[in-house]
Parts: C-alpha cells; sequence; structure tokens
C-alpha cells in the first residue's frame, strides 16, 4: 500500500457556532466597542447638557423601546414585510433576468449598459410615483419600490459572477461534450454564487431603506416610517429613535439571515469556512 | 489505425499563423510530447486534437473519427497547466464529474472514483476540498479526472509546468505507472526537454511563427523507465539530441531567406 500523503489544511468541521461564522470570543472586540460608544454617547449628553430635541440619552431610547414595544413590534413587523417582500421580489426577477443575459449574449450586450446606468439612478425618488401607482395605504406600493432597489445591485453581481467563469472551466466542460444548461448548472451558477450573495447583502439594506423611506412619502398609519415620521414632527424625538433603532435591528436581521444563508451555502470557499 | 491522425493542418487566427501544415500520426500507446519555444504553437495543435479549437484547414481525426465526433463521444480526457478543479466540489466530486454527465448511476460512479484515487495515491482526502490541496495534489485530482472516464487519449498541456522540480519528477514517475497501467495514448505538451525525454516514447520538436514540425526524435529508451533512466548515458544523449533539435528550428526561422 502507497503511503498517504499528509493534507496541506485540515477539513472544517460544520457546526453551529460556524453558522454565523465566528466564536463568541471574535465578536468580543465588537462588543466592547458597541457598549463603549453608547456609554460615551450618555455620559456626554448628560456632561453637556444637549437638549433632547437633538439627540436623546441612549437610557431614554431604551426605555422607550420598551414602553412601547408593542406598537414599536407591530410597526416593525409591518415594514419589515414590505422590506422582505421587495427584497425576495427584486433579488428573485434580477437573478432570473441574469442568467437569461448571460445565457444569450447578444441580449446581454444590448440591455447590460442600460442596467449600469439604472443601477446609478436614485430609484428612491420614484417613490411618490408608487405610491400612485398602488394606493400609499397598500404595502404593495412599498414593495415596489424596495424591489426596485433590490433589482440592479443583484443583476449586476449576478451577471459578473456568470460571466468571470476560468475560460479552461468551460474548455473541460467542452471537453466532455456538456450542453449550455449543464454548463450553467455545473459551473457557471456556482462560479456566480459568491457574487450573487455580494448582491443580496447590499439588496438587505437597501430594501429596508426602499420600505421606510417609501413610507415617509405616506403610509399605513401603522408603518415604521410613518410612525417616525409623526413622532417627529410632534417632537417626541425619543419614539422616533425608538423607531429608528427598530429599523436598524430589522435591517441587522435580514443582512444576519443572508450572511448566514452565505455561509451555510458558501462552505468550499476558505474565508467562509474558517 | 492510428489514434490520433493530423493531416496537413493550419491554424490561423486572424493575421497570425499559429501553426501550418501540420502532419502528425500517433499510434495507439504511445507517449508523444510536443515540445518547442513559446508561440510554437504547440497547445494550439494539441487543442485542434480536442476539438477545443477548429483548424482553418486541414484535418484531424481521433479514434478514426473527426475529432468533434471524438470530442462528443468523449474519447479523451485533458489536463491543463492548472488543475482547473471546480472549487465547490470535493476531490471525489471533481473526479466524478464527467461521470455525471457521462450518466453512469451512483454505484459505478462510487466505485471507480474509488478507483481512481487509489491511482493518483490520494486515498482518505475524498471530502477535501480542491483549496485544502497542495499544487501535486491538485493535479494528481486533475489527471484523476481525466482518466475517470477510461478515454483513450490522454491530452496534457504541461500539466507539470507550475510545479516545483522534486513534485515534478514525482509525478513524472506516477503519471508513467499510471499510463502503463491504463494502456492509453499520451500527448504531452512541454517546455521541458529532460520531462519530454524522460516520459515519451516519441518527441516532437516544434519550431515557432509560424509552428511547424522541424523534427521527431524517437526516444528509445528502455520500458519501464525508472529513477536511474535519467542518469544512463543514453538519456543524456537523446537530451543533446532534442536540444539541438530545437536550436536548428531556430537557426532556420532567423536565417535570412
Amino acid at each position: 500500500m502507497s503511503t498517504t500523503p499528509a493534507a496541506v489544511q485540515p477539513v472544517p468541521r460544520g457546526g453551529l457556532g460556524r453558522l454565523v461564522g465566528r466564536r463568541v470570543v471574535d465578536w468580543l472586540p465588537a462588543v466592547v466597542v458597541l457598549v463603549g460608544v453608547i456609554g460615551l454617547w450618555e455620559v456626554l449628553i448628560r456632561a453637556l447638557d444637549v437638549q433632547a430635541f437633538l439627540l436623546p440619552k441612549p437610557s431614554e431610547i431604551a426605555r422607550t423601546l420598551w414602553d412601547n414595544r408593542h406598537e414599536l413590534w407591530t410597526a416593525g413587523w409591518f415594514t419589515f414585510q414590505e422590506a422582505l417582500g421587495g427584497f425576495l421580489l427584486g433579488s428573485g426577477l434580477a437573478i432570473i433576468v441574469a442568467l437569461v443575459l448571460a445565457r444569450w449574449r447578444l441580449l446581454g450586450a444590448a440591455l447590460l449598459p442600460f442596467a449600469i446606468a439604472a443601477n446609478a439612478i436614485p430609484i428612491i425618488a420614484f417613490a411618490p410615483i408608487t405610491n400612485t401607482w398602488f394606493s400609499p395605504l397598500n404595502k404593495s406600493s412599498k414593495i415596489v419600490i424596495a424591489a426596485i432597489l433590490c433589482f440592479f445591485p443583484v443583476l449586476v453581481n449576478t451577471l459578473r459572477g456568470l460571466t468571470s467563469v476560468n475560460p479552461r472551466a468551460l474548455e473541460l466542460m467542452h471537453s466532455y461534450a456538456a450542453g449550455q444548461a449543464e454548463i450553467f448548472r455545473r459551473v457557471r451558477i456556482p462560479t456566480a454564487l459568491p457574487f450573487i450573495f455580494t448582491g443580496l447583502k447590499v439588496a438587505t439594506v437597501l430594501a429596508m431603506i426602499g420600505a421606510v423611506v417609501g413610507e415617509y412619502f405616506g403610509g399605513a398609519l401603522n408603518a415604521l416610517g410613518v410612525l417616525i415620521l409623526t413622532r417627529a414632527r410632534v417632537f417626541q424625538f425619543d419614539e422616533a429613535w425608538a423607531g429608528i433603532v427598530v429599523a436598524c435591528l430589522m435591517g441587522l436581521a435580514l443582512y444576519i439571515a443572508v450572511a448566514a444563508l452565505e455561509r451555510l451555502t458558501l462552505r468550499w470557499v476558505p474565508s467562509t469556512s474558517e | 489505425m492510428s489514434v490520433v491522425q493530423i493531416k496537413d493542418v493550419t491554424k490561423r487566427f486572424g493575421e497570425t499563423t499559429a501553426v501550418e501544415g501540420i502532419d502528425l500520426e500517433i499510434e495507439p500507446g504511445e507517449f508523444v510530447s510536443l515540445i518547442g519555444p513559446s508561440g510554437c504553437g504547440k497547445s494550439t495543435l494539441l487543442r485542434i486534437i480536442g476539438d477545443l479549437i477548429q483548424p482553418t484547414s486541414g484535418t484531424a481525426t481521433v479514434n478514426g473519427k473527426p475529432a468533434r465526433q471524438a470530442r462528443i463521444d468523449r474519447d479523451y480526457g485533458i489536463v491543463f497547466q492548472d488543475a482547473v478543479l471546480y472549487d465547490w466540489r470535493t476531490v471525489s466530486k471533481n473526479i466524478a464529474l464527467p461521470l455525471e454527465l457521462a450518466r453512469w448511476d451512483r454505484r459505478r460512479r462510487v466505485d471507480k472514483v474509488k478507483e481512481m484515487l487509489e491511482l493518483v495515491e490520494l486515498s482518505g482526502f475524498e471530502n477535501h476540498y480542491p483549496w485544502q490541496l497542495s499544487g501535486g495534489m491538485q493535479q494528481r485530482v486533475s489527471i484523476a479526472r481525466a482518466l475517470s472516464f477510461d478515454p483513450a487519449l490522454l491530452l496534457m498541456d504541461e500539466p507539470f509546468g507550475a510545479l516545483d522540480e522534486m513534485t515534478r519528477e514525482r509525478l513524472n514517475m506516477e503519471l508513467l505507472q499510471i499510463w502503463e497501467a491504463s494502456s492509453s495514448t499520451v500527448v504531452f505538451v512541454t517546455h521541458s526537454i529532460a520531462e519530454a525525454v524522460f516520459l515519451s516514447t516519441r518527441v516532437v520538436v516544434m519550431s515557432p511563427r509560424p509552428g511547424r514540425i522541424s523534427n521527431v526524435i524517437s526516444i528509445d529508451l528502455p520500458q519501464p523507465r525508472t529513477a536511474t533512466t535519467r542518469e544512463e548515458p543514453h538519456f543524456f544523449e537523446l537530451v543533446t539530441a532534442v536540444r539541438e533539435a530545437l536550436h536548428l528550428g531556430h537557426d532556420l526561422e532567423r536565417a535570412p531567406v
């Protein structure tokens, strides 16, 4: 029997801790910074006697967050559904369109410049328009604006991924007499996955922005954007800030969910498994 | 019947003539190296045999069929300078890829992958991902993958060019053992004179601009080749013969017409 050569790297072991990527110890520096910044914020406002309408104390925001937790949760959940709907719709369509454009290159060459140009448009400016297309009280108007916001970064990233395949890898598939469908399934799509996730992570943030800012132009009374806007108008800044914190947490939750899915899917990439 | 038959093949890329008027026949069981300076069209010739590019004129036949039909019938396996492993597939799954495309059932695939892993001495690394392997190990996976579906012909484009000298010599030995065990025909592109002489039954010397065959040297070193083959006087004579053929090719090209 032959001698077995030693592995260069150990096989990574999966585990629940790996899902989010790091051990608790790795998060410690970030937690210290977070606690430090909040503490400093609290101390500075007390020391400099900053007016509450400029910037409330973190402790006040936290108390408001707790006192109004039911209202905030309802509003947050409402807006989160809009953001999630827009994210799924926009990203899903973008991935399908990218597959079509990558498969038929002429179509891609004809349409890609417009996609890239459209990516540079401040799409949020269209929010008042979608509010008139659909009822402002309806979730659809915010889902559409969030979807359009998500569409272009996912499209551009997916397309780049699908077309940045090693030419040798394609030659190899040709040598196996593989058809286009096989090449997409077995080479182009796996190659594109890290790019797709990059696009999706950008899209999570945009989806939340789209939903909240869309609501600033009019929305249901129990929506988070409307809550933030109305409370700020009547000088209840601690409540407005509590709403912003909820929006941040919701956006973060969506981002972390996608990042976790990425780690779970891309186990072969060294940086995600180690 | 010849495994490879090339008749008067010319390939132009726009204004550039990559290869011109190539005639070459390769018999079953041969190990033929294509050697020559950069730009002599040796990789182009290999790709024409594999139907990865098509000649401008002339014909390439593999196993008595047009190269295109041979490719569709999966008559050859190919290995590049980079291992070109699919990063998202484990070692086993990389080797199994051509078998999946050829619609082998799962059981046969598993058995064959096991056999190939033993052949290239990588048993125990089934579930490793490519990035966890050294360059030499990656190239062994690539060779196992090319041989997994028992092709009659193995095409190799500078497969050990990116490896260090010691790994290269070890893989040379392993490749010869695999060649003997699998009784396939090998076409091997290389820059290294010593490697070509050590491995081959025949060395095809090419000259550049346009790529032509300038000489064919039979390597009559006894089989099987061993570690001591490289120390035999006749080995050095053949190395010298190939080197001189290479320089002759250069001089002819430089000589005023």
